[in-house]
Formats: structure tokens, sequence, C-alpha cells
């Protein structure tokens, strides 16, 4: 049957009341009497404490509490380790993770020692003043190379370096395709990234009532279920008197997810110790240390290839940063190790990396989540052979994508959800093929390169592959209702955060039931609607969320033809849902709205068939047996001025394949955003650190977000391979934007750059490292001619 | 991000602000478009325990032909600079250069008194009213006095101004004929402090050679930073592609001397000025045809 509102444009529900500033953030919460928070931090990124004395703040007219570690009692525990280790043989792993405030030792700038409760946020900022903090600066870990030296100062003292992590997966035997190979490519590559910048900064708010007995948080969450869930068993409190509420929320990209932050833990316990409403949000330049990041890893990867540019095997040997703090556990490198791979088929592989502590705020996933790292080196390691072997790069690309008869693929390793590294689905070429063709590939390197240098312009063309693993379980569930109005409710367990859930999921429902998109109420992200679920991450949401949404709607649709047959007198099979009503098909006289039926199936008199259920309403799970793989092709036209190297991308084509699309306008909303996060990676946002590990640039100013202006228009196209592992067919689409696109920009430069054979293996780059590397270039060519 | 507590006046004269500014002194700030103030108070890295508002003193808002040259008033916001008609008439220099300065958003709020009295070295105002030989008057409650552009920064986010003292006026001088002009900057996003920008003016005398020339930078020092020895290449001489390449690297490689910083080394704004001297001087020259 024909989709009816699936794969269509339609517009989003959500957008009156989020244009219009009807929709409700944590900070519109305002409760009377509510108190506010404000956080000492530290200054240092490595100190030990001597002491922190609040009293005279304690004071300051206004201030009602203050709180240091030792205030903390029994609450003052490590959180909790999010996500444990795979089990991959010989791991290593070291859990040690972020604590609400710091007792013995600063171990990040930004690190909160104390907290100040007080009648408003501004003498809550004053009172930080009068806290008088004695500490003993230690030399501070920075360098991820220089961490694992011996002589390093250590961070955590229970271990024995600031070796996080090591892990070595492998497929095949790399040292026997290297000896096969015709050419082998070995390169250095440092690849970094920055904070997730989302428009809204986090914030929590807690009330304590003290006669029901309930607790209610408004959090800044991805995941408000597993946040629920954690906060009644460290408070003490049954999951039944907690309720956690994710309202609209400005974005998460990661770092939102149930990572059980110090504010996060501590706003509710306050709340419940001075028993009222307690509210903190954390300001932009909190944001920078408070919230966490992601950045650097330094690969030494090598390439084996074979006389055509076959690649015979991969061996790459990785450092990540993971910051002074390891929640999260692996999952950020672990995708770099996975999504190298790509689209490619490679029979061997050997992968080992060492995460690294340093005094830097904590890394965890932030969208892309480590594959990006890996795209990178993989696509320069083809750009490369590419180069070297006189293969054009598109060719190269097609020579090793894996077949489409080669699915479900296996890679033979771990990946981030424990489960074997296997690809449900992909057809890679037709992908390549519309990008090439979209961006005028051989035109513009046959004909418009030469001519627009004529005219001396340096311009150049890339295009890169990736693939990206999403959809992964657990599960989450949903419950659908037709209410008497005839207009139905839609309740999940995940957050939004921006994606359009209230739209995508109302179409699934929409599909199944017949009534229009904009009768149906989404509820997502309260704990008290729907007890069950982990969250929206890891481009889950459609795949997961998603399918549970279309099996609940099923089984509502199974009740809706169950009833309406028995009353319309007719099979089941001569039933038709649309316009919001059941008729019998080719009679449009004979049929009954849905808000009857529901009143029908929820009888106010008289008796009902023992063992039914009442009303239209049915709740259903979805846990796939692994993930679903997505693909692209992103391809991207850059002009350089040779002499400021200011950079202009004039043109950008991405060629995605997520499976089915749910709406083709919320899927470009996520591609753009993705690529303008992407593009920020590669030639604006940075982490400047210093020696003793203050971060340089904490605000806008100085922290370079791309603008509007500096984000072209992105053309795109879509390419359905549906996945085989849920029944619409979906997978992710969150990611895909901004996974490749440092790869590609560094293609690209090189391209217009070509005069020079300028290498570029290092994410970000800017104008001012671009004229260092072009005139380190230029002195090498003067020295070798 | 929120300032500490502060006194706040709003006066309605220039009378009355003065009469504030000389009862506070070094204890108040004035506020005039509060697009760098604000924000450095929200980061407490200013605490002024007085804040004086003038945006209630309608007679510091003005644009007014001055013979051939203009006045402006200090509290004037720089989007009806940027939109004036006198303004792009008589100091087409100053027209150039407005939209340049941050974004829309800023300039409706962001005054030219502000800028310029803010002293910040990345500034382009302060470079631009140098390059044009402009007059500031300095106000208070005691009497004014008239004060060369040149002579009133004195350092960064540091000026001449006396703490009972007032910006209330600039004062552009008339152009000569056979007069040209440029401005450009480098960036990284459109609206932000420039890594390196430069406003330039030259004349001609009568057999077309090179009379006067300004090259005055920002971005790469203390304040304004003026190419001397550029100028000194250039003056007596009949400007061509040559010269003002000699002239260029002058100010590049002798005139400034640049810092770096995480955005831009030393070495780089040295580029980017000798590129930005050589494309606004040719520019410059032109526009005296």
């Amino acid at each position: 049957m024909k989709n009816r509102y699936i794969g269509k444009p339609l517009r989003r529900n959500e957008d009156a009341r989020l244009l219009t500033g009807q929709a409700l953030f944590v900070d519109d919460v305002h409760i009377p009497g509510m108190l506010h928070v404000a956080f000492l931090r530290s200054d240092h990124a490595h100190a030990r404490i001597g002491s922190i004395d609040v009293s005279a703040a304690l004071e300051r007219p206004g201030v009602v509490a203050a709180y240091t570690a030792q205030d903390l009692g029994d609450y003052w525990q490590p959180g909790p380790l999010l996500v444990p280790p795979p089990p991959i043989k010989d791991i290593v792993f070291h859990a040690c993770t972020q604590v609400p405030l710091v007792r013995d030792k600063v171990r990040h700038c930004g690190e909160a020692l104390a907290a100040i409760v007080a009648t408003s946020r501004y003498i809550a900022e004053d009172a930080l003043d009068d806290i008088v903090v004695e500490l003993e600066p230690l030399d501070a870990v920075v360098d991820v190379e220089r961490a694992l030296e011996p002589a390093s100062p250590r961070i955590h003292e229970h271990i024995e370096s600031n070796l996080a992590a090591h892990v070595v997966q492998e497929k095949g035997r790399y040292e026997t395709a290297a000896r096969q190979a015709h050419r082998i490519i070995k390169r250095r590559f440092l690849y970094d990234r920055g904070v997730a910048a989302a428009m809204e900064n986090r914030g929590v708010v807690a009330n304590w009532d003290e006669k029901s007995q309930q607790m209610t948080i408004w959090d800044t969450t991805q995941a408000p279920i597993p946040i629920r869930n954690g906060l009644a068993a460290m408070l003490g409190l049954s999951e039944s008197q907690v309720q956690v509420i994710a309202p609209f929320i400005g974005g998460g990209f990661g770092p939102k997810i149930m990572m059980f932050y110090p504010e996060e833990v501590l706003i509710p316990w306050i709340a419940r110790e001075l028993k009222c409403a307690v509210k903190w949000i954390e300001d932009r330049q909190e944001n920078f240390f408070a919230t966490t990041h992601e950045r650097g890893q330094v690969h030494e990867a090598e390439m084996a290839l074979s006389e055509d540019g076959r690649i015979l095997g991969v061996r790459d040997v990785f450092l990540h940063d993971t910051g002074a703090y390891d929640p999260y556990g692996l999952t950020v490198p672990i995708n770099s190790q996975c999504t190298l791979l790509g689209p490619y088929r490679v029979p061997n592989y050997y992968s080992e990396f060492k995460a690294v502590f340093t005094n830097k705020p904590i890394v965890t996933p932030y969208r892309g989540a480590g594959r990006q790292h890996g795209v990178f080196v993989m696509e320069r390691l083809l750009d490369i052979a590419a180069r070297e072997l006189e293969i054009d790069r598109v060719e190269i690309r097609r020579r090793n994508y894996i077949a489409p008869d080669d699915f479900p693929h296996n890679h033979e390793i771990i990946y981030q959800d424990f489960a074997p590294l296997t690809y449900d689905s992909g057809n890679y070429l037709p992908a390549l093929e519309r990008a090439v063709e979209m961006i005028d590939y051989h035109k513009f390197l046959e004909k418009e390169k030469a001519r627009l240098r004529a005219e001396g312009r340096y311009a150049g063309i890339g295009i890169v592959s990736y693939v990206e693993g999403t959809g992964i379980g657990p599960y989450e569930g949903a419950r659908v209702t037709v209410e008497a109005s005839g207009k139905v409710c839609l309740v999940t367990g995940v957050g939004t955060q921006g994606q359009g859930h209230y739209t995508s999921f109302a179409q699934v429902v929409a599909e199944q039931l017949g009534v229009e998109v904009s009768d149906i109420r989404v509820i997502t992200g309260d704990t008290r609607e729907f007890h069950w679920g982990t969250g929206t991450f890891a481009s889950r949401g459609a795949v997961v969320a998603g399918n549970a949404c279309h099996a609940a709607a099923k089984a509502v649709r199974e009740k809706i033809l169950k009833l309406a047959a028995r009353l319309l007198k007719v099979p089941e099979a001569d039933l038709v849902l649309e316009g919001g009503r059941v008729q019998v098909k080719g009679k449009p006289d004979q049929a009954i709205q849905l808000g009857d039926l529901a009143r029908q199936a929820n009888p106010l008199r008289g008796a009902v068939t023992p063992g039914t259920e009442p009303g239209l309403e049915a709740t259903a799970y979805f846990g796939p047996e692994r993930g679903a793989t997505a693909s692209g092709v992103h391809a991207m036209l850059v002009e350089v001025d040779p002499e400021t190297m200011m950079v202009e991308i004039k043109r950008y084509v991405v060629v995605h394949d997520c499976g089915t699309v749910l709406n083709p306008m919320i899927l470009e909303g996520q591609i753009q955003g993705g690529v303008a996060q992407g593009i920020g990676n590669a030639f604006y946002e940075q982490l400047h650190f210093s020696d003793n590990g203050e971060l340089l640039n904490a605000s806008f100013m100085d922290y370079l977000l791309p603008t509007a202006l500096d984000v072209p228009p992105i053309e795109t196209d879509h390419i359905e391979t549906p996945s085989p592992l849920n029944p619409l067919g979906v997978k992710g689409a969150g990611e895909a934007g901004a996974i490749p696109t440092g790869a590609l920009f560094v293609q690209a430069l090189e391209d217009a750059l070509s005069d020079l054979d300028l290498e570029i293996n290092e994410i970000p780059l800017s104008p001012q490292r671009l004229f260092e590397l072009v005139e380190a270039a230029k002195l090498e060519r003067t020295v070798v001619s | 991000m929120k300032p500490a507590a502060f006194d706040y006046h709003a006066p309605e004269s220039l009378e009355e602000a003065l009469a504030l500014l000389n009862e506070y002194g070094y204890e108040a700030k004035l506020l005039a478009g509060g697009q760098s103030l604000i924000p450095t108070m929200n980061f407490r890295l200013a605490r002024p325990a007085v804040l004086i508002d003038l945006n209630r003193i309608k007679e510091l808002s003005y644009i007014e032909k001055n013979g051939s040259g203009l006045r402006l008033g200090a509290m004037t916001r720089q989007r009806a600079l940027e939109r004036s008609e006198l303004v792009a008439n008589h100091a087409p220099l100053l027209h150039e250069t407005m939209p340049f300065i941050a974004h829309p958003q800023i300039r409706n709020r962001g005054t030219i008194g502000g800028n310029i009295a803010h002293a910040d070295p990345a500034s382009e105002l302060p470079a631009v009213m140098w390059a044009l030989d402009g007059y500031l008057k300095l106000q208070s409650a005691a009497g004014e006095r008239r004060v060369a552009v040149q002579d009133f920064f004195v350092g960064m986010f540091t000026t001449d101004l006396e703490p009972e003292e007032m910006l209330t006026e600039i004062e552009i001088p008339a152009m000569f004929p056979r007069s040209g002009w440029a401005f450009r900057e480098i960036a990284r996003r459109h609206g932000d402090y420039a890594l390196v920008g430069v406003a330039a003016t030259v004349r001609l005398d009568e057999a077309g050679r090179c009379e006067d020339a300004r090259l005055v930078f920002f971005s790469v020092g203390e304040g304004p930073v003026e190419a001397q020895l550029a100028s000194d290449a250039l003056i007596g001489e009949l400007p061509g592609d040559a010269l003002i390449e000699t002239a260029a690297a002058l100010a590049a490689e002798a005139d400034i001397d640049p810092d770096g910083d995480i955005h831009a080394s030393a070495d780089y704004r040295r580029q980017l000025a000798r590129v930005l001297a050589r494309d606004t001087l040719r520019r410059a020259f032109e526009r005296t045809k």
C-alpha cells in the first residue's frame, strides 16, 4: 500500500509553539519561593584542596545555604559508570567518574568546588566572591602524548598512570596483508573537536514537595527515564516519587545524555534539604567547562594496498583524550575504531587505542561521537593512496566499496553496542554516482579548475564517503490512545531536543490510523507519562522509538478494526481507516468515527465481555537485534584566497541513505544542522588550552561557531536502502551531516592548493594554520629545489 | 554571568550627566550603547559602582555638516551613521567602514562615541578617525577641550579622558580635492574583531604626486598604529604598483609589530597587513582620479 503520511514533507506540529515562544524550556519554570544556585568553579586545572571556607558567604543577606563536598555526607559519591567497557579480549579499562563537588583534588578547570543557594542568581554570584579557597596548584597534564610518559603528573592517584583504557581489536592479519602489498601508505593524523554549543545551555529545576513527598525535576536531559531511575536511587526515593521532565530542549547533541552531571545530582538534593524549589541555569561560560566536550585523537595509521588500489589491510594505533574522567566508558574511541572502516571492504584490520586522562573537561559523545576521527583517517589514507597510485579519488572509493550483495557485512570487531560490527544493509555506489553528478566532479576537474586558475583563483573539489552506525538498542516504548474526541495521543519515553519528534512520530502513527498528523498529540520526555525507556541519542530516536510508535499504532489499528467490524457487521478485511473514521470499502455511508469507536470501547454503563481491555489503546516496545547502518557521500567545492588563506565554500552536496525517509523536510534539517557543525569542526571551532590546562577561549568571542553566513546552502538528495532490522526500514540520521566534513574539507583544500603539493593531515584548520602549512610547504620546495 | 550590583543614573541632559560624572569620577562608567560594557560587567571584569546611562540624552545624537566636514554627536548610533547620506557624501571612508563593525543588531545600539572612548585596539572606528584626522570634543562640568584623535589614544583601552570628562562630539574635517580612501579588514567571520584591518587615505598634488598618505592599522598593537615609514615612502612619489608594493612591505615589516594570539600569529598578521596595505593603497589612489 502506498504511504499516506510517512515520507511526506509535512510541516512540524511543534513549530507554532516554538516560533511564538510558547514552548516550555527549563528556564521557563518559575515556582513561588524558588531559590537559585551558583557554583564556585576552579580556575586551576589540577590542584590539591587545602580548605574551602564558605562562612563569609553565609553572612551575606539573601544567601540561604552554602555547600562543599564535606556537607554532602554520604550523598557524596562519584557518578555512575554509564557505559561499561565492551566485551573485548584483554581490554584494560579504569573507571574514574566525576564527583558532585571536589573533595580532595581538582582535575579540570571549571570543576565545581562549592554551591551557593540564594534568593537570586545575582546574590548567589556575589557570594561566590566571599568563599575562601586554599589550594595547592599542581602541574597539569595537558598533552595527550606526554600524559603517558612515566614522569607525567598523575591525575587519579589510585591508578598507576594516566592510562584510562587500552583496547586492541583485530580482524585477519595486517602483517600478512602488508607483506603482500604493492604500496603502504603511512601517516600521522591529528583530529580535534570542540564543544557542542547547544543554543540552550544546561539547566535543572528541582521542587521537593514535603506534603506529597514528591520530587519534580525539570532537566535539560536527553534521557529523562535513566535520570529518574538514577536520582531516585541516589536520593533514597521510590521511582514513583520522582518525576523527571525533559521539556523542550534547545539542542542536545550528546552532552545532555544521562550524564548525572554534578549539578544534575546536587540541585534535587538541595531542593530536598531545603524543602523547596531550586533552580540552576548554566551560563555560556560555565558551559565551556562544566558540560562535556569532545576533543582530540592522535592516529598513527597505515594502509596496505594492491597495485590497482584495493585495500588489503589497515593498521591504526591511536591515543584518545578522555579528559579528567571517563563516565561514558569507551563509546567515543570505539566509534572511531569501528567507523574508520567506513563503506569499504577491509580484509585485515589491526586497531589499537589508548584512552588517556588529562586535566581537561570530560569527553563524552557529541554528534558523531568519535566517528569523525575514524572517517578522517580512512578517507585521508585513501586520498593519499589515490595520489600515489595515480588513481582518481572517486575511483579508488568505488573499487573498495562493499558490494550490494555482501550484506549483512560482518567486520568481525565489537561495536559500541557490544555486538559484532555488522552492517545490516547498504548500497554505496548509487550515492557516490549521484554526488559526482550533482557536483559535476569530472567537469570541474577537466575544465573548471584550470579555467578558474587562469583567472588567478584557487578552487578545489572534494568527495568523501562514510557510514554511520545508528539505531542501537536496547529498546524504546510508546503508547497510542484514541480519545473520545477522535484525536490521538501518543506518548513515548524518549525526550526531544528539536528533532521534530512531534511530527515524525505522529506521521508513523497516522499511517496506521488514518488520522491527520495535526490531530495527534505527542508527549515526550515526561517520566510520569511513560515509565520505560532509554533516551534520544546515538541517532536512535526514529529507529527505536519510531518503530515502537509503529508497533503501538498497529496494535491500536487492530483493536479499531475488530471493534468496527463487530459494530458494522462486516469482515475486518472490508474496512478502511481514513479521514479519522472507519469505513466499509466502497460504501462511504457505512462508517463510524474514531471518536465514537473510542467511546464504545470505554462504556460507562452495561456489561463488557469479560477479559476485554477498555479503550482503543496499546503500548508497545521495540528493540532491534543490532544497529542499522546509514551511509552517505558528501562533496564540496571550495575557493581559497592564497594570500589571506580565507576559504569560501562554493557548493556543498550531500547524498544520504538512511533507509525509509519519514519526513524529508525534517531529514534535510538534520543533515543541514549536522553539516553546519561539521564545518565548524573543520574550520572554525577549536578549544585552546594553556600549558597549565586553562581553557583560553571560553566564550563565543574567541570560540568561533560558523554563522549563517559561513554555512552555504546544502544541496541534498537521498538513496533509500531500507534496513531489514526494523518494520519501518528506517536508519538514523541525526549525526550524518557532521561526520565526514573534516575529511572533505582537507581533500578539497588540497585540491585547491594543488600547485603546492600540500598534504593536510589534521583538523581543525583555520586561516592561520593553513598559512603555516603553506609556508612550510613552500620552504620545503625551496630546500628540495 | 550576572553583573555585580551598581547604582544607576539616567540623566536627561548633558549638563546633568556631566554633573554626575563630576560627582562620581573614577567610580562611574558611562553607558552608551553598552555593546562592550555590559558583557564586560556580566563577566565581572568591570565592576563600576555607578552607571550613568546616556541613552536619554537626545542632544548627543546628531549628524551635522560643518562646512564641508561633519560633526557627529557621541551618542549617534552606528546604524544611523551607516545609513546617513551626509556621512556617505562627506566621510566616504567612514561610510565604507560601517558595515564591517560587528552586526546590524550591534550597530543598532552601538554608538560612535562609546566605541571610540572604549579604545579597543581591535576596533575599526579609532583607526578610521585617525586616518581622517578627526578631532574629539571632551567635556566636563568645568569646561571643554578639543583633542586630535592621534593624541587621544594612550594605550589599550586607555585614552586621554580624565575621569570627569566625557567624549561628546567627533569632528571630521573636510576632504581635500584629489583625495582617495579605502578600508579593508580580514576577520574570521563577518562581524568578528578583525585579525588585521587598515584604513588608508591619500592625497595627490596637482602634478599627481602623492602629497599625503596615511595607513592606519588596527588589531596589530595597543591602539591604532600609523605606518609612518610607508607614508614616507609614498609622499613625493608618483603612485604606481611597484611603489605601492614597497610601501605595503614597509608597513607590514617595519611599521607594525603585531603580537600573535590564538587566532593569528605575528607572521600571519604581517602577511595580512601587507596584502591589506597593498589593496587599500591601490584602491585609494584609484579614487583620487
